[in-house]
């Protein structure tokens, strides 16, 4: 259903995202205020980021508290003494390493390989005449719509009954083979790529690999740093998949650690401790969306205008 | 002569053939198969291995389970032994069973969410869509708790909604409320996990109102003013139109996600809440399939969500499509 109205729309929506990218940088007049109402609005809008930052900002300072600080009253918003040596206990209090290998191990190794399937698809989606394929996109997006939950108990027989249970392998391989997300993004982005930059490359004798790696890929070099990005923090936020397959502890990724510390020391009240663990968990995708800040607001834009 | 004959028909067709590469898919289908010819041959080779690999995954992890769910959910299946051909057992099972209906009452319930999300960012990303200072600074900090794993967002919620010492009893003790103890409390758990999950959503649905609140053409503003209108009947019959295909899209993919709300109820309340109070729909087929290796009747309810979200949204779209607002 959403095909029907999204593919034929597919040149207008880049040319009405291309604006957005200019707006994305800050113009000289943004640095003022330009009336009394203005300055209103600047004011809820920090009370506004004052809020929403404050959890994170306790959940920094309770992991920097001792054990009994926690439980001061009034709380103390900046603990002294702080504790840092929490950040040095929690490597020693479960397998928060293995989990950042485990975890870093699954992320790479789907968004290496499935970012190139992803993209040769997409370009063979968009580009190339091949019988049948408008029928095959349409299945694939009915794939996308089919809610994990509805399929996680067959799926997980399906690796049950080749031994896959407990390893990363049920985690990674379904990867593998693509995202059909970034399929939908990269085939969108590429329908507005003329075709007779392609046809002319045909002319000229090149084969399609070749063209693909000429001159379709640098082509789409944005979007797919864009889909990258988000599937990567997708893939490291995932809980659900890695919940069901992994049971040993040396298997298990980030986020089912921190979910364990969480489990284990809660109960002797090492809040300090477990706040430090989910504070690392939280780092590298909070560095990779800091860093690559503008790309990550301007796609989630760009998925606003697909609808 | 005859080249002047034979000149015409080519270059009346070269147009014709980019003009159709370029139309719609429509067009494309009316003017030109898909080549069968020698021509061809290695385009239709390449093209048929670069899109299989998603086509291979899709047969394999998407409709293999979902034809061996529709199987399953009709069988007597613990995972151990084969599956056996019960009928209609695990589906009358349901209906009788007052965990599932509970599950599926509190992941609706617990929906009251997206409204109250969409408010509040609406109000946000008009204020943001002024003028000022920091404006770049305020996205990035509202959209934080979005990029965070929710996990961790989990667990420092968990603590957060202590009810001796957590911050939000913290806050409320400052205005002389005293907070309840919100995820033991049966009444305050829903609540509670809804607060949650507006402060984790509200960035993304903010980012995508700024962007269509600034693809509003500015002359259509324009010409409401001349006409007479104030602010808030250019809002009102201008601005908020151009907003409804952005509500459409987050009130479908906000049900979509809500249906499938689980890491939140399984880290935060480990049982499933005070009286069940917490457990949401995935969570219980979680709990049934893996937990109690129910595997059949948890793919009869995962098989009644995946149609319930499938039927919920194919409702969503028909009435969007009934009085959709279209700018030429």
């Amino acid at each position: 259903m959403a095909t029907t109205s999204a593919v034929p729309t597919a040149p207008l929506q880049t040319s009405g995202v291309a604006p957005d990218a200019v707006r994305g940088r800050r113009k000289r007049s943004d640095r003022r205020f330009q009336s009394p109402a203005d300055v209103v609005v600047f004011i809820v809008l920090c009370l506004g980021a004052f809020t929403m930052l404050l959890p994170l900002v306790w959940m920094l300072s309770t992991s920097l508290k001792t054990q009994e600080n926690v439980f001061a009253l009034p709380p103390q918003w900046i603990p002294r003494p702080a504790e840092w040596s929490n950040y040095l206990r929690i490597w020693e209090a479960g397998p928060l390493l293995r989990g950042i290998a485990n975890s870093a191990i699954v992320s790479l190794t789907v968004i290496t390989v499935g970012t190139v399937t992803s993209c040769f698809a997409a370009y063979a989606f968009s580009k190339m005449r091949i019988p049948g394929k408008n029928a095959l996109f349409l299945a694939l997006l009915g794939g996308i719509m089919i809610p994990f939950p509805a399929l996680m108990i067959p799926t997980f027989m399906l690796f049950s009954s080749i031994g896959w249970v407990d390893t990363l392998l049920p985690l990674i391989v379904p990867g593998l083979f693509g995202n059909p997300m970034m399929v939908f993004f990269l085939r969108q982005y590429l329908m507005s790529v003329p075709d007779s930059l392609i046809e002319a490359a045909v002319i000229d004798g090149a084969n399609h690999p070749q063209i693909f790696w000429r001159i379709v890929l640098p082509l789409i070099r944005p979007a797919i740093a864009a889909q990258v990005i988000l599937w990567f923090m997708g893939t490291w936020n995932d809980y659900l998949g890695p919940i069901i397959y992994l049971n040993s502890e040396n298997v298990h990724t980030l986020q089912l650690v921190i979910a364990n510390f969480n489990a284990t020391y809660a109960v002797e009240t090492d809040y300090p401790l477990i706040m430090a663990a989910s504070i690392v968990a939280l780092i590298p995708v909070l560095a990779v969306f800091l860093v690559f800040q503008r790309q990550i607001i301007e796609s989630i834009a760009l998925t606003g205008t697909k609808a | 002569m005859s080249a002047a004959s034979t000149s015409p028909p080519t270059t009346v067709e070269r147009p014709a053939n980019v003009g159709a590469r370029a139309g719609t898919g429509a067009d494309r289908r009316a003017t030109r198969r898909p080549g069968r010819g020698r021509l061809t041959r290695p385009e239709r080779f390449w093209g048929r291995i670069f899109i299989a690999p998603p086509v291979l995954g899709f047969a394999l992890f998407a409709l293999a389970p979902l034809l061996f769910s529709c199987y399953a959910a009709f069988t007597n299946w613990n995972g151990l032994s084969s599956p056996v051909f019960a009928g209609l057992t695990n589906f009358r099972t349901m209906a009788a069973d007052p965990q599932f209906w509970q599950s599926l009452w509190n992941t609706v319930v617990m929906m009251i969410g997206i409204p109250i999300g969409l408010a509040i960012s609406l109000a946000l990303a008009i204020a943001l869509n002024r003028r000022m200072p920091g404006r770049a600074a305020f996205r990035v900090i509202y959209y934080l708790p979005g990029v965070s794993s929710v996990a961790a967002i989990s667990i420092l919620w968990q603590w957060a909604l202590n009810g001796d010492f957590g911050l939000v009893n913290e806050l409320l003790g400052m205005v002389g409320i005293d907070g309840p103890n919100w995820l033991v409390e049966k009444q305050w758990v829903k609540p509670a996990l809804i607060l949650m999950g507006v402060w984790k959503g509200l960035g993304f649905s903010t980012l995508l109102y700024l962007a269509a609140l600034q693809s509003v053409p500015r002359n259509l503003l324009e010409a409401a003013m001349l006409d007479g209108a104030g602010a808030w009947r250019r809002f009102r019959h201008v601005t908020a139109p151009m907003l409804s295909p952005v509500t459409f899209f987050l009130v479908v993919t906000g049900i979509i996600g809500g249906a499938q709300m689980f890491a939140e109820v399984n880290i935060m309340t480990p049982t499933g809440g005070p009286e069940f109070g917490s457990a949401t729909i995935v969570w219980y087929i979680w709990q049934q399939g893996f937990q109690n290796l129910q595997l059949g009747y948890a793919t009869a309810m995962s098989l009644v969500l995946g149609a319930l979200i499938f039927l919920v949204t194919a409702i969503q779209f028909y009435l969007n499509s009934r009085n959709v607002f279209t700018v030429e």
